[in-house]
């Protein structure tokens, strides 16, 4: 009798915090949207929670801005973002599958290698990175930004437990028994059966490509080439007070709100993946 | 020994799968941190239009970073890593453990799980671009603030070292403590019930039960969540750059190593960039080795929880 009401007494407490954290969570974007929606004028004269009617004037000044190009940007974004997620998931799928389904002389060393860069961070590099491109006349380009996916040690090494976890080895040899080389085996038989995971790969790498700051931030010079990230912190280096408080609102809404519709019509399969990834910075 | 025969001649197939992964890398990475290493011993650096150098100069750059504040933005990053992990790792054991006990009746779990986990994904420059425009001395918080009574002037939440600190801190923690949460759970719900419901027959309660039972048991993923909050927290960049403009202001107290190798690779000074950059390295290179060691050990932290995802399925 008492355990029972113990427990009851968690469950609340259990709930009292998980809304007070969930508020603090929704809170901030909350205010971002109501602020949105609201013009300069009305947010000088202070805070309100009821949305303004202003959301559409506050668009339209975002996209008319030509020192703040953000559709532009969003566009650059959307490149980089959607190649760098297709190039990571198909080349670490495709180094997954080279490692486990075929004997090699090498192949303990590869894997031991790639499993000892795992989590290097990538700014170690930057600056001969940086030089690199420059040299090869790759500075202020998308490319730069885009290629290097191709070589993700962690996507590679969550690729690699999802074979081993699901791919077994007598269908690729029933495959070449039928007669199948073995890139139209792994293209047709291995992509098909890897499908989950590399859908929840290339959330993951879309995202974190998308929200990306430090390296774009190096290589790209002029306007119209610059990400989203690139943008925001201009905005924020640029003489701040003199702008219209409607629009900078805007900004940062239409830069977050893409990934959480995504987010949200995805989250299944991304909060499933989280723990199959393993291996986040 | 027919078996052997197949695989001497595919083996070709399995160099040729894994040559595009090596040779991005080689290119992208290794000549890049070869550079970065070759460099970290000149002089060599552009004022104005001038370029001076490369000049051999030893470890110089090495000895004069020591004596510069490289120091103290090490500490500083310490700081902001453990404003943002102390309450994260504490909330999340915390909600870990909620969400995996059956005996609490937890409703709306999945939406819970959604809404903690939403900032993760939030592109952090941007989230901190939010927090500058919301805690500017005219901006909506101090304006709620206010009008609550709490307080009769506007904080100047930027102009301390306490407060943008916090700020910072309390980004980190918002933009991690869903993901934390995740993962432990799945560690916790790795462990058999069978060890579960023998403490209970033992009459143990909650707080027992979480100390000397889920603790001990999700150790290894603990150890694994701390250390790769480290190397994030060695990374920390986007937030405290935004949020201070690059400036780490107050005083620089909220400059960040990575922030610092950043003013240098603006300024073109690519000797302390390089320097500094070998610094980082030998730092993650130690990191790294320990999670090497944590991922191939035979009882690897995530493959628990990847068996488990699995709903159990042979590996």
């Amino acid at each position: 009798m008492k355990r029972t009401t113990h427990k009851l007494g968690e469950t609340v407490l259990a709930h009292i915090v998980l809304i007070v954290l969930s508020f603090l969570c929704l809170f901030f974007f909350y205010i971002l949207l109501v602020n949105a929606t609201r013009s300069h004028a009305d947010l000088q004269k202070g805070f309100s929670w009821i949305p303004g009617n202003y959301f559409f004037e506050n668009l339209k000044s975002v996209a008319n801005d030509g020192s703040f190009p953000m559709f532009k940007g969003i566009v650059n974004s959307l490149i980089v973002s959607t190649c760098s997620a297709a190039l990571c998931t198909y080349f670490s799928a495709l180094t997954a599958y080279g490692l486990y389904a075929y004997q090699f002389r090498f192949k303990k060393l590869a894997f031991t290698f790639i499993m000892a860069i795992l989590v290097m961070p990538t700014q170690v590099t930057a600056m001969g990175f940086l030089r690199l491109m420059t040299n090869i006349g790759l500075y202020d380009s998308l490319l730069p930004l885009i290629i290097p996916s191709i070589a993700s040690p962690a996507v590679f090494y969550f690729m690699y437990s999802y074979l081993k976890s699901s791919l077994p080895l007598s269908l690729v040899e029933a495959a070449r028994i039928d007669g199948s080389s073995e890139f139209l085996t792994f293209n047709r038989i291995v992509i098909p059966i890897m499908k989950p995971a590399m859908a929840v790969q290339a959330i993951f790498t879309f995202v974190g490509s998308w929200n990306n700051y430090f390296v774009p931030a190096l290589i790209i010079q002029s306007k119209d080439k610059m990400t989203v990230p690139i943008l925001i912190a201009t905005l924020r280096g640029a003489d701040y007070m003199n702008f219209d408080m409607g629009k900078i609102y805007m900004m940062i809404t239409v830069a977050i709100v893409p990934i959480i519709i995504v987010y949200l019509l995805l989250s299944k399969y991304i909060i499933a993946g989280i723990t199959l990834g393993g291996v986040k910075e | 020994m027919n078996k052997k025969k197949l695989h001497l001649c595919y083996a070709k197939w399995g160099y040729i799968f894994i040559l595009p992964f090596f040779v991005t890398f080689f290119i992208f990475s290794l000549i890049p941190l070869v550079d970065t290493v070759r460099y970290s011993f000149y002089e060599y650096y552009r004022s104005g239009i001038k370029e001076v150098g490369p000049n051999f100069v030893g470890l110089k750059n090495y000895l004069e970073l020591l004596h510069s504040d490289m120091l103290s933005y090490a500490g500083n990053t310490m700081v902001l890593w453990l404003i943002g992990f102390v309450p994260q790792i504490v909330i999340a054991l915390l909600l870990a453990n909620w969400f995996t006990d059956l005996r609490l009746r937890l409703r709306g779990k999945q939406f819970f799980k959604v809404v903690i986990y939403l900032p993760n994904l939030i592109m952090a420059s941007a989230f901190a671009m939010l927090f500058f425009a919301l805690f500017s001395t005219n901006g909506p918080i101090n304006s709620i603030l206010m009008s609550f009574g709490f307080t009769n002037e506007p904080i100047d939440f930027m102009g301390t070292t306490f407060g943008t600190r916090s700020l910072v801190g309390l980004m980190n923690f918002l933009m991690w403590f869903g993901n934390t949460t995740i993962m432990l759970m799945a560690a916790i719900m790795g462990i058999s019930p069978d060890i579960f419901e023998a403490c209970e027959l033992d009459g143990c309660g909650s707080v027992k039960r979480f100390f000397y039972i889920t603790l001990p048991m999700i150790r290894p993923i603990l150890a694994y969540t701390l250390i790769t909050s480290i190397i994030g927290g060695l990374q920390m960049f986007d937030v405290p750059q935004i949020l201070t403009n690059g400036q780490g202001n107050p005083d620089r107290t909220s400059m960040t190593l990575i922030m610092f190798l950043n003013s240098h690779l603006k300024s073109r000074n690519y000797g302390m960039a390089g320097a500094l950059s070998v610094y980082l390295f030998l730092v993650s290179s130690v990191l790294c080795f320990i999670v090497y060691r944590m991922t191939n050990n035979e009882d690897r932290p995530s493959s628990k929880a990847l068996k488990k995802m699995k709903g159990g399925s042979d590996s």
